[in-house]
């Protein structure tokens, strides 16, 4: 799928340490607008780390991050204009179980971007409609299923309308049969032309849906390149070990 | 999303959709199941009551033939306002009229919790005072009219739920609102009239005692300590040093030292620190004293609660763009707070047993005005059907906070699993 050459996110060597546990050896990654990137690797490989700089969740502390001609400084301006830009489904889901499926996705409308109660309902009812489930608008989270939460969240997430989402693996608390459910979503979004970057170990998920798959080990970006290439053709040891791993299950 | 979702899609082998079966359990099979369920329940059930009946019948001949209740009527409108002036008693009887008639309209308007607490409040305050005592003819009709008004409040409310236009029952919901937030304010203004007014005389608040004083210093001190103590525990969590470490000293110096100290402190230390010619009543100074105090308490509870609302809730309000401030408000409080409703409630259950101890400052709170009667040789030294009286009366409402408190955990836990 040929895209615009037109980057939106640009990483270039990004370092980050726990304490002394060097988690992010030297991160370089350009990801463009309307690119689906998915990220896979071993767990503790520093991929979750990586998206989370993204959005500031975790603070780089070498090197230099982009998005959307922001660059990532400790101003807290930038950081929040950044963070409207970025919508971000986490593995846990986060829902916010005190208030309902609607309130969870009309919150940041109404509070950060200043949209009219009415206004962000409506909206927040056609984002229901397009993940399928308006009828669960006036329950609360801890009433749904894993699979139905997870798209309340990223249903919140698209409420704020925003030009990326992150996904920290969204299907790996989830029973089986909810997964498909969510990655359908999931592929509808790609194909609306959304930015996305995906840490995910659904591999057919990412030779499907992915326009570049990339592989971390220990903190480095090891090897990155089209699914059918990465699939049929890996290039380094490490990557040809985990693809050996994760096909046989 | 062209996919239908799985909920909706017609299953291709039926499935009925059936209502869950009722179960009707009869008092017989109730008594059966609880309490006679194997041989060793049923002696223990057995015993249980025997003993009951041992301890319980000493006291209920007592009560019936020997107490002499004449006590508790003769000083009631000592044990209720202090010294409180008689002719300015229809300003207490009004402010509860005012109570009364808002608690029953959210009551009809809201239902629920406001309801149950309606009834109890209703019931106890109608069998204790009413029932009880048996008060002189005039007091008796001033109680009857209370509770019609709280039913009569609770019918309007309630019709105006079931059956107003929406418009009506929002205002009247809005004007319901606004009186409970304008009662405290109205009901100490006129309690203790403006010094100099035309309409009220002013009844300085050394003479107010009795019931009126405990539940005057409960309810300012309940409401000021609060917010206090959520201020308190957000700073204790604050990156600027010198916040977290202003508060953390106020908190554990008030939490090393007795409550009773800490009243001495204000009745006797406190004007040294003031300017000469300055003085603050008594009641103020009480208030302070049980507010500073038990904001440390709910300091810690609060910090609690905000320690048991996961990372991810946070990450989730910043990943959506919500500033710290947002952040806490919308998402961290109301998870923290509702977590530790019993714990913060309890707090206020002592505290409000505790204002038994402004003797200290000196003033004469509903027990302090008790003891005081009973030193009256009319009655021949201490009273254990005074005592008796004093204990139901707190107890009724400590029970009642509690009560509530369990509802409100469960009915704001909705859908938590
Ligand atoms: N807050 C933290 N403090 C200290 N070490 C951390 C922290 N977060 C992550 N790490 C460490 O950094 C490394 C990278 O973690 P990360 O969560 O990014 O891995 P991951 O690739 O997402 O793994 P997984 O597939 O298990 O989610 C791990 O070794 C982890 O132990
Ligand atoms: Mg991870």
């Amino acid at each position: 799928m040929p895209k615009a050459k037109d980057p939106i996110i640009i990483a270039e060597d990004v370092h980050k340490w726990f304490g002394h546990f060097h988690a992010l050896r030297g991160i370089s990654l350009t990801v463009h607008r309307g690119e689906v990137v998915v990220i896979c690797g071993p767990s503790g490989s520093g991929k979750s780390t990586f998206i989370r700089t993204i959005n500031r969740l975790e603070e780089h502390q070498r090197g230099r991050i982009v998005v959307d001609g922001i660059e990532l400084t400790n101003d807290l301006k930038n950081i929040e204009a950044i963070r409207r830009e970025i919508g971000m489904v986490f593995q846990q889901f986060n829902l916010f179980p005190h208030l309902t499926v609607l309130q969870n996705i009309t919150l940041a409308p109404i509070w950060v971007r200043k949209m009219k109660r009415s206004e962000a309902e409506r909206i927040a009812m056609e984002l229901l409609e397009r993940v399928g489930i308006p009828e669960q608008a006036h329950k609360y989270p801890g009433q749904l299923s894993g699979g139905q939460q997870q798209r309340v969240a990223i249903a919140r997430a698209l409420a704020m309308q925003p030009k990326i989402m992150l996904f920290d693996e969204p299907t790996s608390a989830l029973d089986p049969e909810m997964i498909k459910e969510v990655l359908d979503v999931m592929r509808e979004l790609a194909r609306s032309g959304m930015t996305m970057i995906v840490v995910t170990h659904e591999m057919g998920f990412a030779r499907e849906v992915a326009d570049r798959i990339v592989f971390f080990d220990e903190g480095r970006l090891v090897e990155e390149a089209p699914p059918d290439e990465f699939f049929s053709n890996p290039k380094h040891e490490r990557t040809k070990l985990f693809l050996s791993q994760i096909l046989q299950h | 999303m062209a996919d239908v979702p799985a909920e909706t899609r017609t299953k291709p082998y039926g499935g009925e959709v059936l209502p869950p079966p009722t179960v009707r359990v009869g008092p017989l099979r109730w008594l059966r199941e609880n309490l006679f369920s194997s041989w060793w329940n049923s002696a223990l059930t057995v015993g249980a009551l025997a003993l009951l009946y041992v301890v319980g019948k000493g006291v209920l001949t007592w009560a019936v033939t020997e107490a002499n209740w004449a006590v508790i009527p003769a000083s009631l409108k000592l044990l209720l306002v202090g010294f409180y002036p008689e002719e300015e008693l229809g300003r207490v009887w009004a402010v509860l009229y005012g109570t009364v008639v808002l608690l029953g309209l959210s009551a009809g308007l809201w239902g629920g919790l406001l309801r149950e607490a309606a009834v109890l409040l209703g019931a106890g305050v109608g069998v204790l005072l009413g029932g009880l005592l048996l008060a002189g003819w005039g007091e008796r009709g001033l109680l009857g009219g209370l509770l019609l008004l709280l039913l009569g409040g609770a019918v309007v409310g309630g019709w105006l739920r079931a059956r107003a236009p929406v418009l009506l029952l929002r205002w009247g919901k809005r004007v319901v609102g606004g009186g409970w937030l304008l009662l405290p304010i109205g009901a100490v203004l006129l309690l203790r009239g403006v010094p100099g007014g035309e309409l009220w005389a002013e009844v300085p608040v050394a003479r107010w005692g009795g019931l009126l004083l405990t539940f005057s210093l409960a309810v300012v001190s309940i409401v000021l300590c609060f917010p206090l103590g959520v201020l308190l525990a957000l700073g204790r969590q604050s990156s600027l040093p010198v916040i977290r470490w202003t508060c953390i000293v106020y908190i554990e110096i008030v939490r090393g030292v007795p409550l009773v100290t800490v009243l001495f402190m204000a009745s006797l230390m406190l004007p040294l620190f003031l300017p000469s010619g300055w003085e603050i009543n008594k009641v103020l100074r009480a208030i302070a004293a049980f507010t500073l105090f038990t904001a440390a308490y709910v300091a810690e509870n609060v910090r609690g609660g905000l320690q048991s609302v996961p990372k991810g809730q946070i990450e989730a309000a910043q990943a959506l763009g919500l500033g710290p401030v947002l952040t806490t408000l919308l998402v961290v409080l109301p998870q923290a707070l509702r977590a530790v409703i019993p714990a913060n409630v309890g707090q206020f259950i002592a505290l409000f047993k505790d204002t038994s101890l402004v003797f200290i400052v000196p003033l004469l709170d509903f027990l302090g005005i008790a003891l005081d009667v009973l030193e009256n040789p009319k009655w021949g030294g201490p009273a254990r059907e005074m005592l008796l009286f004093v204990a139901l009366v707190y107890w009724f409402f400590t029970y009642f906070m509690s009560h509530m408190s369990r509802k409100l955990e469960r009915a704001l836990g909705v859908g938590e699993r």
